[in-house]
């Protein structure tokens, strides 16, 4: 016995450290890992983001140098501070307060003095640096954005949120990623892929040099330069029309999908959103919850579109043989479709064929033909079921599936719609009438309704709508080049577009015509409403106007809404023939016209809206102040200066 | 027999485990060193290269000198602890080394040997008997003059040492209950730091109980179960009082880190959590050679002194750890080994004492690194950095290969 003691002890002990060890090293991963992050240090190089140019080849989006001053607290030695501050335009206090934080982060680390200063603030200090110990800087590269319109489109750059920085293993805590427009659904291709160096770190984490020979280490590849389908002097100009108006704007060229502006009111200058202030910019765009001058109004405001949707009741009835261009309806200034309903019309009365119900808008004809679709068919629910499929191969009730991250389906009603609204069936064609002349149940967006002119201008056919037109060494997504066939078959588009056509020369747009361009269009208001202490109140309409043009080989579809402008062709149609004369000539013959427009403003009107706070009032004073007020705004900066020359991947 | 070889008889198995040891620990300190700048695998160099005229010398020497000067040498090696207080020179706080020029010597480190020496001298003599309460008090205190000694420098770490040669004396016949007191107080002081003093007063009493109604009954003795619970209750308030109120509070850390009741891992949880990290992040079969991240780092405080085995973690991994467990293990055993079978018992004693030290210093190390034992500064042997450390194991190991490798000649 008493010899084995020791000898136990010893195995015993022994088993006991394996155990141990094994432990630590097989069963406890964290260990690893915290390993990992311990001693070798990530050093990340970032590429330089990809530029936009729009699509005719001019510079939209470049990158400006930007400098962060760094200082290592305890090299800090003599600096004369009053030099020093006047130099960077800081005070003694400021001076002190930072160097301080800097302290309490780490004496011996670096930490950012002072970030994001721009060329000529930095200018003046840069030639002094080496006179103080201690500090250094860091170059960074931000947006540098060569105009002042098209915030939205571009969206911007912004620090990756820790959601984000969990989810996707690209990522880090502080990068910089693209947020809402180009900058979001291109980022990958924007971005780049940021190099990384591996380093070995001691324990004071001090560097003390490459990683296995940089055997890992990865260079920094270059963002992709993109050109969008924007026309920037239109997208301008249509910016400009809207100024101290709410809407927007959505121009497509029907051939291709390509969006050729969209434009949303009120809007800013992009270059808010950068450096310094784009904090503090940002938050004030996004608590303004009036003028919500964030909300991307040509692809997210969903109204009723009114009369522009007669184009699509009178295409599916034709389709459907319940009318021909010579089928009759009588007009009584209004239609009586049940007994003690009536729907008013504005249109002149009498006798009509299709052709005149489009360019005088005749409710009564759309209602007839829509309520001749519907009883077509036995079943009323199969019957609007056609109908839906109709108006869905136009892009409605659906996201398109365009390249920007924000979007609205819209609505078109389909059998389930009413089964949910009416529980014990009964409903007919009479209860769901509304909808021929775009009201009722339909619902719809800028950009939808700029599509569906481009599909009826292209008899027939449209491509998703798209903001890319061209990645240097890429193709564009398939989807954009891929031809959507409408359930209308050709031939009955003619009539309908030489009703549009007239509507520019007989109807309700007379007053718009431009000489020489053969326009089709057709105006729309749609009726809303809100709310003032719980009593519904009918508000200003809003003014639409659809177009394209030319009649022949169309080269441009149009969509304009203008938030409670009232009738379509007091500015929405204006608007329209604005900007497809500037599109298509380039020069605007009609300068009385453009001078009212851009003269007109509707901000008293939106001062009305709604009983609004004292404290509401005041944000909306300060937020104002960012948003784009003058009327005229100075040409394009054509800039020379840009840190293209340095692109290279270092 | 007078122009033997002195490579006669002598025991190849432990000759080769240790020069696999001393190999590995070099290059494990080379590994090390890259992260600072000192070069201490170069010193370290030297200190090796020295051992082999230290070797020759020890097998050269006859083998009954050991035993016939075993008193002579003790006594030299007690004056030179004490000439620590006199003359010592002290680094980081600790007065244990003597220096001549830049060089330094640990004379606690050869204390070790000599105590060896001392407490096989004074057992082989045939009239001592350890049942008599003298000689059990005599053979204590040869153990407790060194402590006595080294306690104060302060060096808990080489004192903690002398605990094992209790085990030798239980081999050589002392009386069981010393090694379960010893069991049972530390089991008490880890269970009262563990659990709350009440608790650990209400198992001992439950044991207590069992013990008493489970003996026969002429042993049954009421007085001295009483006497035991009065003892044991004491005992653990007084740990929680000593605890509390003598340690130090970075003693109150230490064991406070290993129970997990503090994690402060910048401060005095820095070095476990940190030799943690290193030994965790090997897997199976480490990083490789010179590739240790942990160990490039230098994230590893004293890592080529007591941290020595983080690096053998983590860059050999499970498989490389194994290996020189084993090979540790494996020497301890042949040891105990060829003490068993030596014909004087003065080897024998000496024997197991040499197993004993090398084995506790092994356990102490690489618990503590391993994070199962309190912070203690006590160096792994023939691996840990230092020539004071490196000689006085080799001296203390061949003298008992010299002792076997002359049981032959001893009639």
């Amino acid at each position: 016995m008493r010899k084995v003691l020791l000898p136990s002890l010893i195995i015993l002990a022994t088993s006991l450290l394996v155990i141990r060890i094994f432990y630590l090293q097989i069963v406890d991963d964290t260990l690893k890992l915290k390993s990992e992050n311990n001693a070798i240090k990530k050093k990340y190089e970032f590429p330089e983001r990809g530029y936009m140019y729009d699509r005719k080849g001019k510079l939209l989006v470049a990158n400006q140098a930007s400098y962060d001053i760094m200082v290592i607290p305890r090299e800090v030695k003599n600096t004369d501070t009053l030099e020093f501050c006047q130099l960077l335009n800081i005070t003694k206090e400021d001076f002190i307060k930072k160097i301080e934080k800097a302290k309490i982060y780490s004496p011996r680390l670096p930490s950012v003095f002072l970030s994001q200063l721009n060329k000529s603030e930095f200018a003046a200090f840069q030639e002094k640096i080496r006179k103080y110990e201690g500090f250094y800087f860091q170059k960074r590269s931000l947006r540098d954005y060569e105009v002042d319109f098209g915030a939205n489109i571009f969206g911007s750059i912004t620090q990756v949120n820790e959601k984000l920085v969990a989810k996707n293993p690209y990522y880090n805590s502080g990068d910089l990623i693209g947020r809402q427009g180009v900058e979001e659904s291109y980022e990958d291709l924007l971005r780049g892929i940021k190099g990384v160096k591996y380093i070995q770190k001691d324990k004071y984490n001090r560097e003390i040099g490459s990683y296995k020979e940089g055997k890992y280490d990865t260079i920094a590849i270059q963002g992709e330069d993109i050109n969008l389908t924007i026309d920037a002097e239109i997208q301008k100009y249509g910016e400009e029309l809207m100024i101290n108006k709410r809407g927007g704007i959505v121009a497509i060229e029907p051939k291709t999908g390509e969006i050729l502006a969209l434009v949303t009111a009120p809007s800013y200058d992009p270059g808010i959103l950068v450096g310094r202030q784009r904090s503090k910019n940002y938050t004030e765009l996004y608590r303004d919850s009036i003028a919500k001058p964030l909300y991307d109004r040509g692809l997210l405001a969903e109204y009723a579109p009114g009369s522009p949707f007669k184009i699509l009741t009178g295409l599916i009835a034709l389709q459907e043989g319940v009318i021909d261009a010579n089928t009759t309806v009588f007009c009584n200034r209004g239609f009586s479709y049940a007994r003690g309903r009536f729907m008013g019309c504005h249109c002149h009365g009498g006798a009509l064929q299709l052709h005149r119900g489009i360019f005088e808008s005749c409710n009564s004809y759309f209602a007839t033909a829509y309520m001749k679709t519907i009883n077509k068919y036995s079943k009323p629910a199969q019957a609007v079921d056609i109908w839906n499929n109709h108006a869905k191969s136009f892009g409605l009730g659906q996201f398109m599936g365009y390249d920007l991250p924000t979007g609205k389906r819209g609505k078109i009603p389909s059998s389930k719609t009413y089964k949910r609204m009416y529980p014990n069936g009964g409903w007919r064609s009479t209860a769901i009438v509304s909808n021929s002349i775009g009201q009722g149940e339909v619902v719809m967006t800028p950009i939808q309704l700029a599509n569906m002119m481009a599909t009826v201008a292209n008899e027939g056919y449209y491509y998703t709508p798209h903001i890319i037109k061209k990645i240097e060494g890429h193709k564009i997504d398939e989807k954009f080049t891929t031809k959507h066939v409408t359930t209308i078959d050709k031939k009955h588009f003619k009539p309908i577009i030489s009703g549009l056509f007239d509507v520019y020369n007989l109807g309700t747009a007379r007053s718009l015509r431009v000489e020489g361009i053969d326009i089709c269009g057709k105006t729309g208001t749609a009726e809303n409403f809100t709310r003032i202490g719980g009593v519904k109140v009918k508000l200003e309409d809003h003014s639409i106007f659809v177009a394209f043009a030319p009649k022949d080989n169309p080269k441009i579809a149009i969509a304009v809404m203008v938030e409670n402008g009232g009738y379509g062709a007091t500015i929405a149609g204006p608007i329209a023939s604005l900007m497809i004369e500037k599109y298509l000539r380039q020069k605007i013959t009609r300068i009385d016209l453009e001078k009212r427009i851009l003269a007109t403003s509707l901000q008293s009107r939106y001062a009305k809206l709604g009983g609004l706070s004292e404290a509401v009032k005041l944000q909306i004073r300060i937020s104002d102040s960012l948003l784009k007020k003058k009327t005229i705004i100075p040409a394009v900066k054509v800039k020379t200066d840009t840190t293209k020359s340095n692109k290279q991947a270092i | 027999m007078k122009n033997q070889s002195i490579t006669n008889n002598i025991d190849w198995i432990s000759i080769i485990i240790y020069v696999l040891l001393v190999i590995l620990g070099w290059l494990n300190i080379y590994s090390s060193s890259l992260s600072s700048m000192e070069d201490t695998y170069e010193k370290q160099l030297i200190f090796i290269v020295l051992t082999i005229p230290l070797i020759f010398i020890i097998l050269s020497v006859d083998g009954k000198f050991y035993e016939k000067y075993a008193s002579i040498i003790f006594g030299i090696s007690l004056l030179t602890l004490a000439g620590l207080f006199l003359f010592g020179k002290t680094i980081a706080g600790q007065r244990c080394w003597y220096a001549i020029g830049s060089f330094t010597i640990q004379p606690s480190e050869f204390a070790k040997a000599a105590t060896a020496l001392a407490l096989a001298k004074y057992l082989s003599d045939t009239q001592i008997n350890l049942k008599e309460v003298n000689r059990q008090i005599q053979a204590l205190a040869i153990i407790l003059l060194p402590v006595i000694l080294i306690l104060p420098q302060p060096d808990p770490g080489s004192a903690l040492i002398y605990s094992i040669f209790i085990i030798v004396l239980y081999r050589e016949g002392l009386p069981s209950w010393y090694v379960w007191t010893g069991f049972i107080t530390i089991l008490l002081f880890v269970l009262t730091l563990i659990l709350e003093p009440q608790y650990v007063i209400l198992i001992g009493l439950a044991t207590l109980v069992l013990v008493h109604f489970k003996s026969r009954l002429a042993d049954r003795n009421i007085i001295l179960s009483s006497i035991l619970f009065v003892i044991i209750s004491g005992f653990v308030l007084s740990v929680n009082y000593v605890f509390e109120n003598v340690f130090k509070q970075h003693h109150r850390d230490r064991f406070n880190i290993l129970l997990g009741k503090t994690v402060d891992l910048k401060g005095i949880g820095y070095n476990t959590n940190q030799s943690e990290i290193a030994i965790g992040s090997g897997g199976w079969i480490g990083k490789g050679f010179l590739e240790g991240t942990q160990t490039k780092g230098g994230f590893v405080p004293e890592q080529h002194t007591d941290y020595i085995f983080t690096t053998v973690g983590e860059e050999w991994g499970f498989a490389g750890s194994l290996v020189v467990i084993a090979l540790f293990a494996g020497l301890f055993l042949r040891i105990i080994y060829l003490a068993e079978r030596q014909k004087t018992k003065f080897s024998r004693v000496y024997g197991y004492c040499v197993a004993g030290i090398l084995f506790t210093h092994f356990f102490v190390n690489i618990a503590m690194v391993v994070g199962i034992f309190p912070t203690i500064g006590v160096p792994l042997p023939f691996f840990s950095y230092g020539g004071s450390g490196l000689w006085g194991f080799t001296i203390l190991l061949f003298i008992f290969i010299k002792m076997d490798a002359n049981k032959v000649n001893e009639w």
